[in-house]
């Protein structure tokens, strides 16, 4: 059976091609971005033809692949349309990308984190390129009458049995009245050409010479700035304002209140800037204004509490405990955190009597055209989304209070409106990574662990426990708890959400576990893993025997069993479907310990792009690393503790240890690597840091707890 | 509000601004040259990094009443076909990440070379200080200062 090709790019969107997610997204790269610098592609066509919501070929051949996705610096927009050009079987010297805008029509989940549809997205990008393909085949066939099996294809010229050439660029014109495959061949993976080569940033060029890529670069003539002035802590209203101050500021043209917020409109950046500071306004308590002590109080509480519903109960873990020799517990705790992202929040908004222009920065489109339309009381049709590229991610963007806000002062002024956060307001206003606090109890007799009980709790965290990792599966008496605590400080996803402090304690804790019974810690991982192979004991998310191949190679590539004095730390983890072992390497130094080395084992199934993957991967390992040595970040009656970088510390160059990274080779489907590196680093960090130094960690971050050179 | 003429990237531009506007928002509102970043409005970050007479200067800090004459460069100017051995070591190395910082970055680096285009590890580490970049791309900044300065 046959479809259409409207019908086609109607069923790949179905299939969910805009679906690979974001932080998690595919390992990806870009050989040559500059490939069109050093070899050159085809010449501009005349005239482009669309085969499909992702591809264009232009009558000299060149090819214009669209990128559906949000690009945070994870590199989707060089490795998806690596994915399809792989199939397509074009030189990726000839491609073209391109950002496509929201459209629903056409992509399906346009968003940049989160993680589940990897592998799906795999399967459709590929089959999105073989697709168009096969009617280029059809087309050659048809010119040729020709049978197309006989037809070859490489670097975009076909073939025939007779040594005859046509390329896609002749064809192009004739494959968009072909009919759209049903279904469609892989290639096999030792054929490939461009997935697994390291591509370059498509974006390169244009970064490393200024031109404007990111939300905050975008102006259109006759555009205004803004700047918004919210209630400066979290439980306060506003009462009233005086902007007498604001308005006699040169290049102010307009103060608009909306709701609790004041919204400031310029001529440009620094005199909205100055126009905010300028603003006098009064604020009274409309809700209860919390604090990071009172908050954790109130973790530590609940983490002495079972809950009703334990998220995982195998055997009796209580009972376990009761009978136990000794009960050995430890119970760590992280802050907030604000995201950092360098680019702050902007957005650009132009809403008329016929439609509302959104364009920037942003991990969610979809979501804000609904938050957007309703704040408004427009539909969704009236509102267009462009993405630009974004100055980070870590989840921060997928929260789209700045859209919202942009749309409504455009909305109130009727002009095209630029909305800028300043530093300080990305750094007070959220949301952030919330607070979290675990505890770990291992009941121990004879020697062995025969009862494992994990009670979490954080800040408005659904599940602050992750129940289908290790250790679960390796023991019979495993109990997973988890508490919320409520706060009306916003909180949300941050890269690696909830592992990114949880994997820390937990192999923290499996490190002082193995030292209480005697044994190597690597050791400890394995003997549980032997057992779970033996007999996993209920389901986990997590393969026994990947899990083992990695910690394994670790062992191997730090040298683990020849370390002698040197001081490493192991840690080892899986989540976001990825395998990622670290073994850190900290030196005493004349002014004290420092971190100087991590080995790094990542098992993320077939690696789309080396080049971005290896990106991602370092990225992570600094961002773990930077964040746990130095993140720090608290309330005191509803407002935030620090409001830019000369208070709030990010790792800089000279604490940045080397890095030496080793995959495990693998054909499984690609998985994500955004995220999976960040979360072991502070526990590699945590325990080669003990090594050094005798004293363990149990809060972050690290600087507050020991002198700790960067 | 008072005029000045500024010398960038090797062109005289008139702009009008208030004397107190960081140079930051005159090159990125006024003449649109947007390479240069805005991350922290105070000194602290490297995002805004530009060259006053050939020394690095955080712009976002720069009022554009103290520019006078001085040559400024950002990064649009730094060469003519993106040809700066440093602009060549970042492609083949692949440096950026979500490359916002990457602008200022390479300006930092820029100076660094002009002063010293043997620089060690050292060197490279504390010319590159002020510099954040919050996505980790540090390892291939590092790699990419180093392949420059042999070129
Ligand atoms: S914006 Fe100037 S140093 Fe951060
Ligand atoms: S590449 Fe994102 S901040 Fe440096």
């Amino acid at each position: 059976m046959t479809s259409n090709r409207r019908e086609f790019i109607k069923l790949s969107a179905l299939a969910g091609g805009g679906a690979i997610f974001g932080f998690q997204v595919l390992v990806s790269c870009k050989t040559d971005s500059s490939s069109k610098m050093i070899e050159a592609a085809l010449p501009d066509p005349d005239q482009w033809f669309d085969l499909s919501a992702y591809v264009k070929i232009g009558d000299t051949g060149l090819v214009t692949i669209m990128s559906p996705n949000p690009e945070i610096g994870q590199n989707v927009k060089t490795s998806m349309p690596m994915i399809i050009a792989e199939e397509l079987d074009v030189a990726w010297k000839d491609v073209v990308v391109e950002q496509a805008g929201l459209d629903t029509d056409n992509f399906t989940r346009q968003v940049a984190g989160g993680s589940q549809s990897i592998r799906f997205g795999w399967k459709s990008l590929r089959e999105a390129g073989a697709k168009i393909k096969h009617m280029l085949m059809q087309a050659a066939a048809k010119r040729w009458d020709a049978d197309i099996a006989s037809l070859q294809v490489s670097d975009g010229i076909i073939t025939n049995s007779a040594g005859e050439t046509l390329s896609y660029g002749e064809l192009a014109a004739e494959a968009v009245d072909m009919e759209v495959p049903e279904t469609v061949d892989l290639k096999d993976p030792k054929d490939y050409k461009i997935i697994g080569q390291g591509k370059t940033n498509v974006d390169m060029e244009g970064i490393i010479t200024g031109q404007p890529l990111f939300g905050l670069d975008f102006a259109r003539d006759g555009m205004v700035y803004a700047a918004m002035k919210r209630p400066d802590a979290f439980g306060m209203s506003l009462k009233d304002y005086d902007d007498s101050a604001t308005r006699a500021v040169n290049g102010v043209i307009d103060v608009v209140k909306i709701g609790d917020k004041i919204a400031v409109i310029g001529k440009n950046t620094w005199a909205v800037i100055k126009g905010k500071k300028a603003l006098q306004a009064t604020y009274v308590k409309s809700a209860s204004l919390e604090s990071s002590d009172d908050l954790s109080k109130k973790m530590q509480e609940a983490l002495d509490q079972l809950s009703d519903e334990p998220k995982r109960n195998d055997g009796d873990v209580v009972a376990r405990m009761d009978e136990a020799d000794q009960v050995f517990e430890r119970s760590y705790e992280a802050p907030f955190l604000p995201h950092n992202t360098l680019e702050p929040m902007n957005f650009f908004a132009d809403v008329t009597d016929d439609k509302v222009e959104l364009i920037g920065p942003i991990q969610t489109p979809q979501w804000q055209r609904s938050n957007v339309a309703e704040a408004l009381g427009r539909e969704e049709s009236e509102i267009s989304i462009m993405m630009t590229r974004q100055g980070g991610g870590f989840g921060r963007r997928l929260y789209g209070n700045f859209v919202v806000e942009a749309a409504e002062i455009s909305n109130a002024i009727r002009k095209p409106t630029k909305l800028i956060w300043t530093r300080e307001d990305d750094m007070t206003f959220g949301p952030f990574r919330p607070s979290s606090a675990y505890k770990f109890k291992a009941a121990l007799k004879d020697g062995k662990i025969t009862g494992y009980h994990l009670t979490g709790a954080g800040v408005k965290m659904r599940n602050a426990c992750r129940e289908g990792f290790f250790p679960a599966g390796c023991l019979a008496d495993l109990r997973i708890d988890s508490h919320s605590i409520d706060s009306n400080i916003p909180t949300g996803a941050w890269r690696a959400p909830v592992t990114n402090f949880l994997a820390y304690a937990e192999q923290a804790f499996f490190d002082e576990l193995a030292a209480e019974l005697g044994k190597d810690p690597v050791d400890l991982r394995l003997e549980l893993l032997a057992s779970a192979q033996k007999g996993l004991v209920g389901e986990v998310e997590y393969d026994t025997d990947k899990m083992i191949r990695m910690i394994e190679v670790a062992r191997e590539k730090s040298d683990w069993d020849n370390r002698g004095d040197k001081h490493l730390g192991f840690s080892a983890y899986f989540c976001h479907n990825t395998y990622v072992a670290e073994v850190a390497e900290v030196e005493l130094t004349e002014d004290g310990p420092r971190v100087k080395k991590v080995d790094c084992v990542v098992d993320c199934g077939l690696v789309i792009n080396p080049k971005g993957a290896i990106n991602q991967i370092e990225g992570g390992i600094i961002d773990g690393i930077g964040h746990a040595m130095y993140g720090d970040y608290a309330f005191e009656a509803g407002k935030g503790s620090m409001n830019n970088f000369n208070q709030y510390r990010l790792i800089r160059m000279m604490e940045v240890p080397e890095i030496n990274i080793h995959f495990i080779e693998s054909h499984d489907d690609p998985t994500g690597l955004g995220e999976p590196t960040l979360p072991p680093a502070g526990g590699a960090v945590a325990n080669a840091l003990h090594s050094a130094t005798g004293k363990r960690l149990y809060r972050q971050p690290f600087v507050k707890e020991l002198e700790v050179l960067g | 509000m008072p005029q000045y003429t500024l010398q960038v990237n090797g062109q005289s531009r008139q702009v009008d601004a208030d004397a107190d506007t960081p140079l930051l928002w005159v090159l990125r509102d006024e003449l649109h040259l947007v390479g240069t970043k805005y991350g922290c409005g105070i000194a602290q970050c490297g995002a805004c990094t530009i060259h006053v007479d050939g020394s690095p200067m955080r712009s976002c800090s720069f009022p554009v009443s103290r520019v006078g004459d001085k040559k400024i460069t950002t990064i649009e100017g730094l060469s003519a076909d993106a040809s700066h051995p440093l602009q060549q070591a970042w492609r083949e190395h692949d440096v950026p990440q979500c490359g916002y910082c990457q602008a200022g970055q390479i300006m930092t680096a820029a100076a660094l070379l002009a002063d010293t285009p043997r620089p060690s590890d050292e060197d490279i580490a504390s010319a590159m200080h002020g510099n954040i970049c919050r996505c980790g791309s540090y390892p291939k900044i590092k790699q990419a200062i180093k392949a420059a300065a042999k070129k």
